[in-house]
């Protein structure tokens, strides 16, 4: 006990002179500070574009990058959620396409936005049951089962569009993707709103909890009590519900669909919830981290547009960023093992 | 210790035999598989069982095979690599640049290996050093092939390949085509080292017994390292092959060609967490895929609507393998 006496006085006085601000930082949980670090990730990052170019800082700009973290963060809320039992959806892509190109199929067709809207969800809600179907019942590891449902779902809907382009939609309709209200996109406003269901629903009701408990440990929740496949089910249930929002809104925006619409957002949803915090292992993460992942990612994505990258570049950027991302949080976890 | 481990490997003595004979079980299934498909196109369309078309489907499915190799061991150590479609796409633009820059097809096939060879290192190292799951690992290098694809090309098409490239897909030595040859060499080389060396002994152990391996001093990840890097080799030698047969290079040439690839190894019996795998199954596995594509392409179904039968059929194939879990 002796011999350290330097060291541990040492010691001691650090954590004195320490005992104020760090004190305090040491005292917030977990996720407080990893969500404060990527809120200042975030910060940095909005300094760094506003100094490298002029037109970042502009009411157009701003409002631009809103309405398309908004997009993302839809998509990725629902994943996040698949991602927080310790799977992983793959399939919300072709989800976005075949949910859209069904809701506008029938909008043409019969001309009522309300059809379009039910179809658009109702398709989305149906293959997030069929996923979660497939992991619980035949056993098949999650990846591999949204994995062949993106490739079913891509064929299908494929088939189905012929290689035709459908577009003009009622400016009712429209008005969920470009509409304004107050000078603000809806689809930030929808996303305000889901986040605030998405915040209470994982971190205050006795379900959420539960998706949490079942990915931390899936064995200890089946012990006390929690129905494990009925969770599961519902996270992919949940996850391909908000890819049908997220293909109405992208729809509204495009103002037309084709059979590869939305396809390309499976890597920057999965990016998303990852650079939010959110473990792939399971239990770790939230719904507020995979809203400033998704304002990270755009923020980049916009950054490299203003500084005029080609856009050839932002798949590579977005998958170095989901393995750097991974990559940071095992080093995080094997700090805490420590 | 070293000797106990080896000889649980099932490729020795009596482990072999059973093996074996499990094996018999999948066998019949994907066999089954091929037969239904073959006898259902023989009656739906009029072409199917002529000569030249069923030259026609061993030819085209020469390049699956090339993948389906290479992802048979990667399933086998429980991982997964999405990215193989992107990089074969990648070093078909590369293999297609310098083979129209250079006229020539050795520097352009040392290229496009090239391209496989970094792929599979950094996919191998992202796996087994940095511990990132296999399926999101391969997602991000799968984003970064697709995106230089492009870069490489700026999305468009580089045509004027040299007559020297092509005659590696259209040409024939001893009244066998060509890719039928690499094809087969390919696979006669993976038989030999799956089943017939201490490398493929260590692969088996890889998936179903990783501990043990460890213990007996074995340096797993440079084995999966190993793993991940033939299967970017892999990918550079079917650009070679890919690029001849469309005489072009395409910044989208292969996209999603991993799943007719891990397609063809789960319907070929290979299992995705068990570390049991089968070579002669992904052969069948990979006629089966070549057989349902080139039946619905008779019936003119278009590529991408194919790619759903290609994802029933594997789903049917892991119900029946679920089916026969639960009865043994």
């Amino acid at each position: 006990m002796k011999t350290p006496t330097l060291s541990s006085s040492a010691a001691a006085s650090a954590q004195q002179n320490a005992s104020g601000l760090q004190g305090l930082w040491q005292a917030l949980p977990d996720p407080v500070r990893s969500v404060a670090f990527r809120l200042l990730a975030l910060g940095l990052l909005c300094l760094a574009l506003s100094f490298a170019s002029d037109a970042f800082l502009t009411t157009t700009n701003l409002v631009n990058v809103l309405r398309q973290a908004a997009l993302l963060f839809l998509l990725a809320s629902g994943v996040t959620l698949v991602i927080l039992t310790a799977g992983l959806d793959l399939s919300v892509g072709a989800n976005v396409a075949m949910s859209a190109c069904l809701a506008a199929t029938l909008m043409k067709a019969t001309g009522s936005i309300t059809l379009a809207v039910f179809a658009g969800l109702g398709c989305g809600l149906l293959i997030g049951i069929a996923n979660g179907l497939l992991i619980t019942l035949l056993r098949l590891p999650p990846f591999i089962a949204t994995y062949g449902m993106l490739w079913i779902l891509h064929g299908v809907t494929y088939w189905f569009m012929k290689g035709e382009t459908i577009h003009g939609f009622p400016p009712a309709f429209r008005a969920i993707g470009s509409g304004h209200w107050l000078g603000i996109p809806i689809p930030v406003y929808l996303m305000v709103a889901f986040l605030f269901i998405g915040v209470v629903f994982a971190q205050r009701t006795r379900w959420g909890q539960e998706i949490y408990a079942v990915g931390a440990n899936p064995e200890a929740a089946r012990l006390s009590g929690v129905p494990v496949k009925s969770r599961l089910v519902l996270v992919y249930a949940v996850s391909g519900a908000m890819a049908g929002l997220a293909s109405l809104i992208f729809l509204a925006r495009l103002n037309s669909a084709e059979g590869d619409i939305g396809e390309a957002l499976t890597l920057p949803a999965i990016a998303a919830v990852l650079i939010g915090g959110t473990s792939l292992f399971g239990g770790v993460g939230s719904v507020f981290g995979t809203l400033v992942g998704a304002l990270i990612l755009t923020l980049v994505l916009n950054g490299m547009n203003l500084l005029a990258i080609s856009s050839n570049w932002q798949p590579v950027v977005t998958g170095v960023i989901v393995v750097l991302a991974v990559f940071l949080d095992n080093l995080t976890r094997k700090g805490d093992r420590k | 210790m070293h000797e106990m481990t080896v000889r649980a490997e099932p490729v020795e003595g009596v482990g072999k035999l059973t093996a074996r004979l499990k094996h018999a079980g999948s066998a019949s299934g994907a066999l089954m598989m091929l037969i239904v498909l073959c006898a259902v196109f023989a009656f739906s369309t009029e072409n199917f069982l002529d000569g030249a078309n069923l030259v026609n489907v061993a030819v085209q499915s020469t390049i699956l095979l090339l993948l389906a190799l290479p992802m048979t061991l990667i399933i086998m150590t429980e991982g997964l690599d999405l990215s193989m479609g992107a990089v074969l796409t990648l070093a078909n633009v590369v293999l297609a640049t310098v083979a129209v820059n250079t006229g020539g097809v050795s520097l352009a096939l040392l290229a496009a290996l090239g391209v496989g060879l970094a792929f599979g290192l950094v996919n191998g190292t992202l796996v087994s050093r940095l511990g990132i799951p296999p399926f999101v690992a391969t997602l991000g290098t799968l984003g970064a092939a697709q995106g230089l694809a492009l870069v490489v090309t700026d999305g468009q098409s580089v045509v004027g390949i040299p007559a020297s490239v092509q005659m590696f897909y259209s040409g024939a030595f001893l009244g066998v085509p060509a890719p039928i040859w690499i094809a087969g060499i390919a696979y006669a080389l993976f038989h030999v080292v799956l089943y017939h060396t201490r490398f493929g002994a260590n692969v088996f152990a890889l998936g179903g017994n990783r501990e043990a391996l460890t213990l007996a001093g074995v340096r797993t990840r440079l084995y999966l390292v190993a793993v991940y890097v033939i299967g970017g080799l892999m990918a550079g030698l079917a650009a070679l092959l890919l690029t001849a047969r469309i005489s072009s290079g395409h910044p989208t040439a292969a996209l999603g060609m991993e799943f007719d690839a891990i397609a063809a190894v789960a319907v070929g019996g290979t299992s995705f967490e068990k570390g049991k795998g089968w070579l002669l199954g992904t052969l069948i596995g990979v006629l089966a895929v070549g057989v349902l594509r080139n039946g619905l392409n008779l019936m003119g179904v278009t590529s991408a609507v194919q790619v759903s039968a290609i994802g029933l059929l594997v789903i049917l194939a892991l119900m029946i393998d679920a089916f026969r879990g639960k009865q043994s």
